[in-house]
C-alpha cells in the first residue's frame, strides 16, 4: 500500500477580498523509502500543500476537499486528538527556519525529550535522556551528551537543522516532511543535511516528502518529482525522466533557469512575468500568460493532468512537447 | 549569571544616589520653613532662630547635604519635627504592612492578569477575548481610590462582609487575612488590566510564532503548546511590564493606605507631607524609591532566570 497518497486535495482561504484556493486540486503519492520532491516557486502552494498534510493550518486556512491518506487511513475523518497521535509520531516535520523554529527559552534537549514524552508517557527520564542524546549523536551533533543541555543560541545554523531533524526522528515516523530544509543554510552545510537525510531513510525506510524550489536539491534527492505552479501539479513523473525530457513549459522553464558551467552566457535566462497572485489566477491553464508555447484553448479551460509518456504526466495541452 | 547579577546591582547604585540627591533637593524648594513648623504658631523669631541653628537650617544647602549623606551613611534619617521619634523607628514600624500588602495584592492580580491574557490570545477575536478585554479596559481606567471607595462601600458598609479600616493583625491570624482582602483586592485591581493586555499581545505574538508550529508539529497538546511554547516565551515581555509599572504599585499603595488606614509606609508619607514633617517625608521617600530600585533588581534577575539568552551571554 502506498504509504501517503493525497487525493484532489482543496485548500481554500476565506479572506476578506474573497476565497483563495492556495491548493486547487493536488494529488501526490510517495512509497515507503522513497523520496517525493515537490517544487515550485514561492508562492505556488507547495509549503500550504505540506501544512494541509499535517493539518496545521493557520486561520482562515481549511482543507475543503479531498482526501489525505496515511496506509490508507484518511486523516482528514481524524479528531484533534486522533490526528496529533499521527503527528510528531507517524508524521514528522522539519521547517525551512532552523533559527526561529527552536524554542530559544528551552534546552534542546527538553525539545527532543518533548516529542518523545508527547507519544510514549511511559518512558521515564534517564531513557527518555539516553534516546535523545543517541538520535543527537545519530545526526552527528558533536559530544551529544553535553549538547543536551545546551540551548538553540549556543549552536549554528547547521547545527540546529540538524537539532530539528533529530526532533523529527525521535519517535521514528514514518514520513518526514521536509519543507526547504537547506535553504538557510550554507551551501556546504546544504549537501551535509542532504546526505544525512539520505542515510537515515536508507536506515529506517521512512519515506520522504521533499519541498524546495532549487532543482539542485531535487536532482540530488528525490526519487520522484511533482512540479506544482500556482496551486496546481502541472507535470509529475520520476526524477531522472523529469531533467531528461521535460514535458510541460513551466519545468522547461525552470530547467532553462538553472546557470550552467559549461555555456557561456551574459544574462541568465529567466521565465517572462510573474507568478499571478491567488486572487488572480487565469481561467483556464494558469501558466498560459507567460507560456512561450500557449494556444487559444489555453485561456479556455484548465488543462487536465494527463500521461504524455509512460509514468510521467504533464498538464499541458501541447504536451509531449 | 553570577556577573550579571553584580552588573545590575552596580547600576543600581547610581540609581540610589539620585534618589537621595533628588529627595534632599525636593525638601529644599517647598516654600515652607521647617524651623517655623516646628516652633509652633506662637513662637517669637528667636525661637525660630535658634531651631534654625540646631537644625542646621542656616548653614549653607551643600553642607547641609553633606551632613544629611553623612548622617544616611551611619543610618540616622533623623527625627520627626512633629513628634521627636526617630524616622527609622517609624519607617521600620510601617514597612512589614506595606510589603504584606504588596505582596497580598501581587500574589491574587498577577496570576489573574495572566491567566486572562492568555485566555484572551487563545481565542483571539471571539466573545471571550472581547469580554476580557473589556473587563481589563476598564480595569485600567479606573483609578484606584474609586475601586476602594466602591469595594468600601459595597463589601464593607452596605453587606458588611469585610472589615475596612486597619490591619487586624499577623496574616496568620484570620482577623488578618479577613482586614487585607480589601485593600488587597483594590490595590491588586489596578495590576490585572495592564497585565492582561499585556500578556494578551504577547502570547498572540509567540502563538504565530515558528517554534509553536514545531511544537504542533511535534504532536503536542494545545495546553502544552499554550503553556510551554507560547506564555513561557511571553513571560519575558509580560516581567518587563510588571516592572515598569512597579511604580503605579507604589503610588496605589499610597492611596490605598490611606483609604482603608492601613498602617504602612504610604500613609505615613501622606501624614508626614501633610504635616510639614520633613525628615519623616524624605525617609519615606528614600524607602519608597529604594523598594521601586529593588524590584526592578529582581525584575532584571527574572530575565536571566526566563531567558537563557540573557543568563548564557
Amino acid at each position: 500500500m502506498t504509504l501517503l497518497s493525497v487525493e484532489n486535495l482543496v485548500t481554500s482561504f476565506k479572506t476578506s477580498a474573497g476565497e483563495v484556493r492556495a491548493v486547487d486540486g493536488v494529488s501526490i503519492a510517495v512509497e515507503r523509502g522513497q523520496t517525493l520532491g515537490i517544487v515550485g516557486e514561492s508562492g505556488c502552494g507547495k509549503s500550504v500543500l505540506s501544512l494541509s498534510i499535517m493539518q496545521l493550518l493557520a486561520h482562515p486556512g481549511r482543507v475543503v476537499e479531498g482526501k489525505v491518506l496515511l496506509e490508507g487511513r484518511n486523516l482528514l475523518d481524524l479528531s484533534a486528538r486522533q490526528m496529533r497521535a499521527v503527528r510528531g509520531r507517524e508524521i514528522a516535520m522539519i521547517f525551512q527556519e532552523p533559527m526561529t523554529s527552536l524554542n530559544p527559552v528551552h534546552s534542546i534537549g527538553y525539545q527532543i525529550t518533548e516529542a518523545m514524552r508527547a507519544h510514549e508517557p511511559s518512558l521515564s527520564a534517564a531513557e527518555l535522556r539516553n534516546r535523545a542524546v543517541a538520535v543527537l549523536d545519530r545526526v552527528r551533533i558533536p559530544s551529544a551528551a553535553r549538547r543536551f543541555d545546551e540551548y538553540p543560541h549556543q549552536l549554528s545554523g547547521g547545527m540546529r537543522q540538524r537539532v530539528m531533524i533529530a526532533m523529527a526522528l525521535a519517535c521514528k515516523p514514518k514520513l518526514l516532511i521536509a519543507d526547504e530544509p537547506t535553504t538557510a543554510l550554507d551551501v556546504t552545510v546544504q549537501a551535509q543535511i542532504l546526505e544525512l537525510l539520505r542515510e537515515l531513510q536508507a536506515e529506517n525506510g521512512m519515506g520522504i516528502i521533499l519541498i524546495t524550489h532549487d532543482l539542485g536539491v531535487i536532482a540530488e534527492m528525490a526519487d520522484r518529482v511533482s512540479v506544482m505552479y500556482a496551486g496546481r501539479v502541472v507535470e509529475r513523473s520520476s526524477s531522472a525522466e523529469l531533467f531528461d525530457d521535460p514535458q510541460h513549459p513551466y519545468t522547461l522553464g525552470l530547467l532553462g533557469s538553472i546557470p550552467r558551467v559549461d555555456e557561456e552566457k551574459d544574462r541568465l535566462t529567466a521565465i517572462e512575468g510573474a507568478v499571478p497572485p491567488p486572487f488572480a489566477w487565469p481561467p483556464g491553464c494558469r501558466f498560459a500568460p507567460r507560456c512561450p508555447f500557449s494556444i487559444e484553448a489555453c485561456t479556455q479551460a484548465p488543462p487536465a493532468l494527463r500521461e504524455v509518456a509512460p509514468d510521467h504526466a504533464a498538464a499541458c495541452l501541447e504536451a509531449p512537447l | 549569571m553570577a556577573k550579571y547579577a553584580l552588573q545590575r546591582l552596580a547600576l543600581a547604585i547610581p540609581v540610589l544616589l539620585g534618589v537621595l540627591l533628588v529627595g534632599f533637593f525636593l525638601m529644599q524648594v517647598v516654600p515652607t520653613d521647617p524651623a517655623i513648623i516646628r516652633a509652633g504658631p506662637q513662637a517669637t523669631q528667636d525661637v525660630v532662630e535658634a531651631i534654625r541653628e540646631e537644625l542646621g537650617l542656616n548653614k549653607p544647602l551643600w553642607q547641609q547635604f553633606g551632613l544629611y549623606m553623612w548622617r544616611l551613611f551611619q543610618g540616622d534619617l533623623g527625627v520627626s519635627i512633629i513628634n521627636n521619634v526617630a524616622v527609622t523607628q517609624e519607617l521600620g514600624d510601617t514597612i512589614g504592612p506595606t510589603l504584606e500588602l504588596m505582596v497580598a495584592s501581587l500574589f491574587w492580580s498577577i496570576p489573574l492578569g495572566i491567566l486572562m491574557g492568555t485566555l484572551a490570545a487563545y481565542w483571539r477575536g471571539s466573545l471571550i477575548d472581547r469580554g476580557i478585554m473589556a473587563i481589563s479596559v476598564a480595569g485600567v481606567s479606573v483609578p484606584v481610590f474609586f475601586i476602594g471607595l466602591l469595594m468600601i462601600w459595597l463589601l464593607g458598609f452596605q453587606w458588611q462582609l469585610l472589615p475596612f479600616t486597619g490591619r487586624g493583625g499577623p496574616l496568620w491570624t484570620m482577623d488578618g487575612i479577613m482586614a487585607i482582602i480589601l485593600p488587597a483586592l483594590t490595590l491588586g485591581g489596578v495590576f490585572v488590566g495592564p497585565v492582561a493586555r499585556m500578556t494578551r499581545t504577547a502570547v498572540v505574538d509567540m502563538l504565530s510564532a515558528d517554534h509553536v508550529r514545531t511544537a504542533r508539529a511535534k504532536g503536542l497538546n494545545e495546553f502544552l503548546v499554550v503553556l510551554r511554547h507560547a506564555l513561557r516565551n511571553a513571560l519575558i515581555p509580560v516581567i518587563t511590564l510588571i516592572g515598569l509599572q512597579i511604580g503605579f504599585l507604589l503610588g496605589g499603595a499610597v492611596v490605598t493606605e490611606t483609604i482603608f488606614s492601613w498602617p504602612g509606609v504610604g500613609r505615613l508619607a501622606v501624614g508626614a507631607i501633610l504635616s510639614s514633617d520633613f525628615p519623616m517625608a524624605q525617609g519615606t521617600i528614600i524607602v519608597l524609591s529604594l523598594g521601586f530600585i529593588l524590584i526592578n533588581l529582581a525584575v532584571d534577575l527574572l530575565y536571566a532566570v526566563l531567558d537563557p539568552r540573557v543568563r548564557l551571554s
